[in-house]
């Protein structure tokens, strides 16, 4: 897609920039503060959430390629239960987290969908180590309703391999 | 005094010292200083990984002609490849001329090699293909070899699992296998046309000793309290199915040098041939007719074990496959005392129905990889465990005797299976130490 297009479908979005941005920083906001459950929230039924292996391509397929996270509305849901328990021992006491979000773009709009862009680079603390894991997400949103709800989010990493060994935090 | 107060035991002779096993007492330890110690992991590069039939790699994974990859094993850069013909080839990563990386894209497929730096170029049997002026090169400068690749001492295969060895007086593959090869049987037959690696693999890394996750991947006694999360999923979505399993079985097994297996009844799904009902009635169908065609060509005792049971081998000294909810390959080299490069894989069936393959990628993921909900929890483990050896000057043995008084009798939550790979390290590096 080339800048011209991408800005004129933007400017025909039903959301700015602007508000996709605000959107975005909430909810990096919940998952820094391991607030899971309105994180889960911001989830439609049916949603789905991934992290391809690091380096895939963005059009990647779970059903063909493995994956790190091809979770279903029903696995995620699990997931950030299991998170809430002490028993999830990887993330027991809790890492510390904070991430930036950036270079947000809408790539497309219609029927009330956005599509949309955003690097991000997120830091996890834990045990005198720093893990850092930065890439690039994407983002179906359904901004129809009052509330914004998250029909699709994957997170592609830009890593070359995955050096902090584990995907044990939502990213 | 508990155990780990005890004096130690005398070490019978010609060992390193390191393992010590009295079995009168039921008692059986390794030191912390085999986790920690850079002599151990000179002695174990010396002893074990320029020794020991190490894996390579698959061969669904350079499956067309001229396929490449590359991939680090026993410490050296490879390059894993099929030639023109098809032969399948491992060649040491780096130029006959000056020494550069020659390959230097994880995968891909090409007619030749070049190195990027003089030029030198290969094909990808490995011969060198370039042409010079004469009076570049004396006589018979290319002939004997000396400007072809180098292929590593021993390369073989066993049901398209491929190896390599870096002493050109080992013993053949097959020896080396023993017993696993059986168990190998048990997975490579589950594809009528053979099994693939599906969709690239996961490489990650952890901050503890590479035989911890040895360790790991055949332990049935952490299942349960590590992996707590794991089974309330199931339970909550429906992918438990507690059944009993017809046949007797023995639960583990020591294969032979070093390589060890425990099989048990499975209380999840597996796409091969055991449905549950969190997938739903839909793929039902599919997979008991998949369960149906094992027992028909298997017939019933060994069909249903490779549908129903479970299985978890180690491979001495660094290769598991894990037939569990989904089948890992998974292999990792030490990189230091206290980290190792860990690369896995998801091995399926060649030419799977794609919803199938598609169950059998999710199911993967429920457990396993660096995004599973259990193996963040095993890497958390080993990375404690590494930790805790920091006070290894007071506290300096591991136990692992769970299990000694029942003999042959021994369970998956018993140790057994990792005293086979322990008594197997300790000969191979008392023999070293002893040389």
């Amino acid at each position: 897609m080339n800048a011209t297009t991408t800005m004129a479908k933007a400017a025909l979005a039903p959301a700015t920039r602007a508000e996709v941005e605000d959107f975005l920083y909430a909810e990096a906001a919940l998952l820094d503060e391991w607030r899971l459950d309105e994180w889960f929230k911001l989830f439609a039924p049916g949603a789905v959430y991934e992290v391809p292996t690091a380096g895939a391509p963005d059009d990647d397929d779970s059903a063909k390629a493995l994956f790190y996270i091809a979770d279903d509305y029903v696995r995620l849901r699990e997931r950030v239960a299991r998170l809430g328990k002490r028993e999830a021992h990887a993330e027991f006491p809790r890492s510390r987290l904070r991430r930036m979000i950036s270079n947000v773009r809408i790539l497309s709009a219609s029927a009330g969908e956005l599509r949309v862009a955003c690097n991000l680079i997120c830091y996890r603390a834990k045990n005198g180590k720093v893990d850092t894991y930065f890439g690039h997400a994407l983002y179906s949103l359904d901004v129809t309703g009052q509330e914004w709800r998250i029909i699709a989010k994957r997170v592609m990493l830009d890593m070359d391999l995955l050096y902090p060994g584990k995907v044990s935090i939502l990213l | 005094m508990t155990l780990l107060e005890r004096p130690p035991i005398a070490p019978p002779a010609a060992r390193t010292g390191l393992v010590m096993e009295d079995r009168e007492r039921f008692l059986f330890r390794v030191a912390r200083k085999a986790f920690t110690d850079e002599q151990v992991l000179e002695a174990e590069r010396r002893e074990i990984f320029d020794k020991c039939w190490l894996y390579l790699g698959h061969g669904s994974e350079i499956g067309q002609n001229c396929d490449f990859l590359t991939r680090s094993v026993g410490g050296r850069d490879l390059v894993f490849n099929r030639d023109r013909g098809g032969a399948v080839h491992a060649f040491l990563n780096t130029c006959p001329h000056r020494g550069a990386q020659l390959v230097r894209e994880p995968r891909g497929n090409s007619l030749s090699f070049q190195c990027f730096y003089h030029g030198w170029a290969f094909n990808v049997n490995g011969r060198f293909a370039s042409k010079y002026a004469d009076g570049a090169y004396g006589e018979g400068h290319y002939s004997g070899g000396c400007a072809d690749l180098m292929g590593v001492p021993r390369l073989e295969h066993y049901r398209d699992f491929y190896f390599i060895n870096f002493d050109r007086d080992a013993v053949s593959l097959s020896d080396y296998l023993a017993g696993a090869k059986e168990i190998i049987d048990l997975v490579a037959d589950q594809g009528e046309a053979g099994m693939e690696i599906v969709g690239g693999g996961q490489n990650y890394f952890i901050d503890a000793n590479w035989k911890l996750l040895a360790e790991n991947s055949v332990d049935g006694f952490h299942g349960l309290p590590t992996h707590t999360t794991y089974f309330d999923y199931l339970t909550n979505v429906g992918g438990l199915r507690p059944d009993k399993f017809p046949y007797p079985f023995q639960q583990v097994r020591d294969l032979g040098n070093g390589h060890a297996v425990i099989e048990y009844p499975s209380p999840w799904g597996r796409p091969v041939a055991r449905w549950t009902p969190a997938w739903g009635d839909e793929k039902r169908e599919m997979i008991e007719a998949g369960r149906a065609r094992l027992v028909q060509q298997f017939g019933e005792q060994r069909g249903l074990r490779m549908a129903e049971l479970s299985r978890n081998m180690i491979i001495f000294p660094n290769l598991v496959i894990n037939d569990i909810m989904a089948i890992t390959v998974r292999t990792f080299q030490p990189l230091a005392p206290d980290k190792m490069a860990v690369s896995a894989w998801a091995l399926g069936v060649k030419d799977e129905d794609e919803r199938l393959r598609a169950l059998r990628l999710f199911n993967f993921l429920e457990f396993l990889g660096p995004g599973g909900l259990a193996t963040p929890d095993d890497v958390e483990a080993l990375e404690s465990c590494q930790r805790g050896y920091r006070n290894l000057r007071e506290a300096g043995w591991n136990d692992i005797s769970k299990g000694m008084p029942r003999g042959a009798d021994a369970r998956t939550d018993d140790e057994e299976q990792m005293r086979c790979y322990w008594r197997e390290w300790d000969r191979r590096i008392a023999k070293g130490v002893a040389a």
